[in-house]
């Protein structure tokens, strides 16, 4: 340490002094310093945590019972803290076996009383990420019962109907399935809070990394846990520093104070990768770009005249112009990477096609069509772009651009024509997204189904729905995934949605950082197996 | 007869000069609280009627309808406004800002955080900006209409007329990425940070008090260049009002009599005439103090110094309204406290004041 603080030093004294170029300043091979803006975090309680990078530190420090590979995303969810488990003839309970001989940092064995406790403590806390495990019918009264320690070792969980296995499991892949030290954090349990408040600024996990602090905006860092039951990672410290700005963090990226840029621009992308020593990671994240069409407006509600509409969209040019390399082209509602997602893009800007579509719905001589968009920069673009190339087949549109919240409210009450909007899955299964698009029991004004997608555009699907329901309750995996795809096709010729786009995440890297996983659409960045 | 007389009036006189103090203080005191309870007051209807909805803020889009309630219910939202104004009122008086919804702990302590980054940055930005602006402003009124006024003027000008994120990313780039003179964003090196005792929360006194003379310079060399950029910006005023000033006092008859009887032309600008600016320029002084305390948001995103300006906007943005009125309490005894300040001074320094 002390060589090293003296290299530093020097370092230091040679940027301070010198007044040629400073030699570039690599950070230690033990150590990755990453950029990212890290304001969102406001708890590290996992049955709190809902944001995006709370839940890139929650997957780094808590073990869950099942959990996706970082080196094998597309594997699905594989045992973790669970060695195996066992359905029942009925489908609703799962029985897990713990796996043996593993510690929490606190040096505390890992059993199913953590496991039982930690599930009954975010379906008794009821913070926002609760209803991923209270839709399967937990609740504060009943989790006594549905989740039940066995023995030591194995433990079960009841959920009140028959669902698909691959369902429950993906759903407690969520950073809310993350299993703290129950004996730990009882004894900081204050007022009957369960020890929600010392899990704020605190950890209790047993995963590859220990936090070291957590400075709110500032930065967060951690140390390596050398007892990790897959082996000890090799970089043993991992600081997190915020840095707002796109323009700073290439900086620090270029001149090497550090080894990965979370949040570069496009620019930045461009600038940055065409430097030596530095390289772009290109991953798909769950958000997806849409447009909807309201099946309340008599002409939206021809299927020619939506197929049309599909026709008119500009995917390509867009994607090559404002959002180049942060969207790329994507057309079904399960975002790839997700369980049963398919690639097919059967839609292209095609003016001619759109033409006759719309001549056999028999409004070729055009109509008026209002957009309704939020004020944001590449939304706005996308309606502008529609604008454009809606023109050519004679449909004239106006738009109407608002805040989020009265945008949002025109949409929630089923008062828009064609709204542009935006979709991030909330939990890592594909019901996630098929139970919003392509899912709509009741169509009725009075049903206020403003949560599902289907119900706010008035579409009422209801051989979809069932089949997305029947998806639901499929155990095996291979047939649940040919139901989604198969959904998603049919989804694709007849929804008056147009799915248009996937968030694509560029990260820049220095060379030398091998293994880096941001973790696709499903699930967060993983530290444990970089190396330097 | 006479005597007693007289002797009344001293009496009178000493008692009466001893409660001015007094009567002063309870003035200002006054002061003090009515400016504070009123700003606090209209933060906090801002905050209120403002169309952002804290709950959602702490709960998400996606919250089920019972986890928003009970939120709703501990934020207190369910009372009268006006009583939730003096709930929190009340809390602050007893030195309890609530909680802050972002980064879940007491907004004092991120405060405590906060501010003395803030402090630093603006202390070093003002020591280097009136270091640099008045000599400027003198120089250049002395020199009126010459080529060194006309410089001084567009020296200033950019300073005011730049945009500051503009300058200090260019900056960035030259002296941090090409020349490599400086380190880059952020208060410290990040293998120096943690190693000091935190004392006064200043990174360069805290460091020269645990003898670290490494983690000094480190600091030295980030906070080098977002506070010249403030003082460059500080500078910018300070000088065009040290220069209209001092041309008023040139202009007066005492500096011709000075003139006249032979005094050099040292002494009659940079003491008669610099003197006699003295007091106006302690008011312009404090001012642009004040103004960089507030925090300047855009230098402190852009150089990732977590002060107190980036911590109150990153608040306002998302509805953390504890957080915001915590800061503005922060900001507004700031400017009282300067106004208290350079009132003194002024009678230390301006005889008539006495």
């Amino acid at each position: 340490m002390n060589t090293f603080k003296s290299l530093m030093l020097g370092v230091a004294a040679v940027a301070i002094t010198a007044t040629a170029p400073a030699a570039f300043a690599a950070t230690p091979d033990n150590i990755l310093v990453i950029a990212n803006r890290i304001d969102d975090i406001t708890t590290l309680d996992p049955a709190q945590s809902f944001e995006f990078a709370g839940g890139d530190l929650s997957r780094n420090i808590y073990g869950k019972l099942v959990n996706f590979d970082p080196t094998d995303l597309s594997k699905g969810y594989q045992p973790d803290l669970a060695e195996s488990w066992t359905v029942s003839e009925d489908g609703k309970t799962i029985t897990f076996k713990m796996r043996a001989g593993v510690k929490f940092h606190s040096g505390n064995p890992v059993t199913a009383a953590d496991a039982v406790y930690s599930l009954q403590r975010a379906v008794k806390l009821n913070k926002t990420p609760a209803f991923i495990l209270t839709q399967f019918g937990f609740s504060a009264e009943n989790a006594d019962q549905t989740i039940k320690q066995i023995d030591d070792m194995t433990f079960s969980i009841t959920t009140d109907a028959k669902y698909a296995t691959s369902f429950v499991l993906n759903c407690l892949t969520a950073t809310i399935g993350g299993i703290v030290d129950s004996k730990t954090v009882m004894s900081h349990e204050k007022d009957g809070d369960m020890g929600n408040n010392w899990l704020k600024t605190n950890t209790a996990g047993s995963g590859a990394y220990k936090l070291v602090n957590w400075k709110p905006n500032e930065s967060y860092s951690l140390i390596v846990n050398k007892d990790f039951y897959q082996g000890a990672p090799k970089i043993e410290r991992v600081i997190v520093r915020h840095i707002q700005e796109s323009a700073t963090q290439r900086l620090l990226l270029e001149k090497g104070d550090i080894d990965i840029a979370r949040n570069l621009n496009p620019q930045d992308v461009a600038g940055a990768g065409s430097k030596d020593g530095i390289s772009i990671l290109s991953d798909l994240r769950g958000r997806l770009m849409y447009i909807s069409m309201n099946q309340k407006d008599p002409n939206l509600a021809k299927p020619k005249v939506v197929e049309a509409l599909k026709y008119l969209i500009d995917y390509k040019g867009m994607q090559d112009s404002f959002l180049k390399g942060q969207y790329t082209i994507h057309q079904a509602f399960l975002p790839r990477t997700y369980l049963g997602e398919i690639a097919d893009k059967p839609y292209s800007l095609n003016i001619e096609k759109a033409k006759a579509l719309l001549k056999e719905a028999g409004v070729e001589a055009g109509f008026e069509l209002k957009i309704n968009v939020r004020e944001a920069q590449e939304r706005i673009e996308i309606a502008q772009s529609l604008q454009n190339t809606f023109a050519k087949a004679n449909i004239k549109i106006t738009l109407q651009v608002g805040t989020g919240k009265a945008t949002l409210g025109v949409y929630r009450a089923r008062e828009h024509q064609i709204y542009v909007g935006a979709w991030g899955p909330d939990y890592p299964d594909p019901n996630t997204n098929a139970g919003t698009f392509a899912f709509n029991p009741d169509n009725s004004d009075e049903a206020k189904a403003t949560g599902l997608l289907a119900w706010r555009n008035s579409w009422a699907l209801p051989e979809m729905s069932k089949a997305t329901k029947a998806a639901v309750q499929e155990s095996d995996r291979d047939a649940r995934a040919k139901m989604y795809e198969a959904l998603q096709r049919e989804h694709q010729k007849r929804a008056p949605f147009a799915v248009m786009f996937q968030k694509i995440e560029q990260t820049g890297i220095r060379s030398n950082v091998k293994g880096l996983n941001t973790g696709g659409a499903i699930t967060q960045v993983s530290y444990w197996p970089i190396t330097k | 007869m006479a005597l007693t007389t007289d002797q009344e009036q001293r009496k009178r006189r000493r008692k009466s000069s001893f409660s001015p103090w007094i009567m002063g203080f309870g003035r200002v005191a006054f002061t003090v609280a009515i400016t504070m309870i009123g700003l606090l007051f209209i933060t906090f209807i801002i905050g209120r009627v403002m169309p952002i909805d804290p709950v959602l803020s702490i709960v998400g889009e996606s919250a089920s309808k019972s986890t928003y309630d009970e939120a709703y219910r501990q934020l207190g939202l369910d009372k009268p406004i006006i009583v939730q104004f003096f709930i929190f009122l009340w809390d602050v008086v007893r030195g309890d800002f609530g909680e802050s919804l972002l980064t879940a702990r007491p907004v004092l302590d991120d405060l405590i955080r906060v501010f003395p980054a803030t402090l630093e940055l603006a202390t070093v930005g003002t020591i280097i900006g009136v270091g640099l602006g008045v000599p400027l402003g003198v120089i250049a009124a002395v020199k009126q209409g010459t080529w060194i006024d006309h410089i001084a003027r567009v020296v200033a000008l950019i300073g005011y007329s730049m945009p500051v994120f503009w300058i200090g990313l260019i900056g960035l780039l030259v002296f941090y990425g090409k020349l490599g003179w400086i380190s880059g964003p952020g208060r410290l090196d990040i293998f120096y940070v943690d190693i000091i005792p935190t004392v006064t929360g200043m990174i360069l006194i805290d460091s020269l008090l645990a003898g670290d003379t490494s983690v000094f310079w480190n600091a030295v060399s980030h906070i080098i260049l977002p506070a010249g950029l403030l003082a460059y910006y500080s500078l910018a005023y300070i000088s065009r009002m040290t220069r209209s000033f001092m041309l008023e006092q040139l202009d007066q008859e005492y500096i011709t009599t000075a003139r006249v009887k032979g005094l050099s032309e040292h002494a009659v600008v940079w003491r008669h005439a610099l003197g006699n600016v003295k007091v106006p320029l302690i008011t312009v002084i404090a001012l642009s103090y004040a103004g960089l305390l507030e925090g300047s948001v855009l230098t402190e995103t852009i150089f990732s110094w977590p002060g107190i300006g980036l911590y109150i906007t990153t608040a306002l943005l998302s509805a953390d309204m504890n957080a915001v009125l915590g800061g503005t309490v922060v900001v507004g005894l700031v400017f009282v406290c300067l106004n208290i300040f350079s009132d003194l001074l002024y009678k230390f320094f301006d005889p008539r004041a006495k």
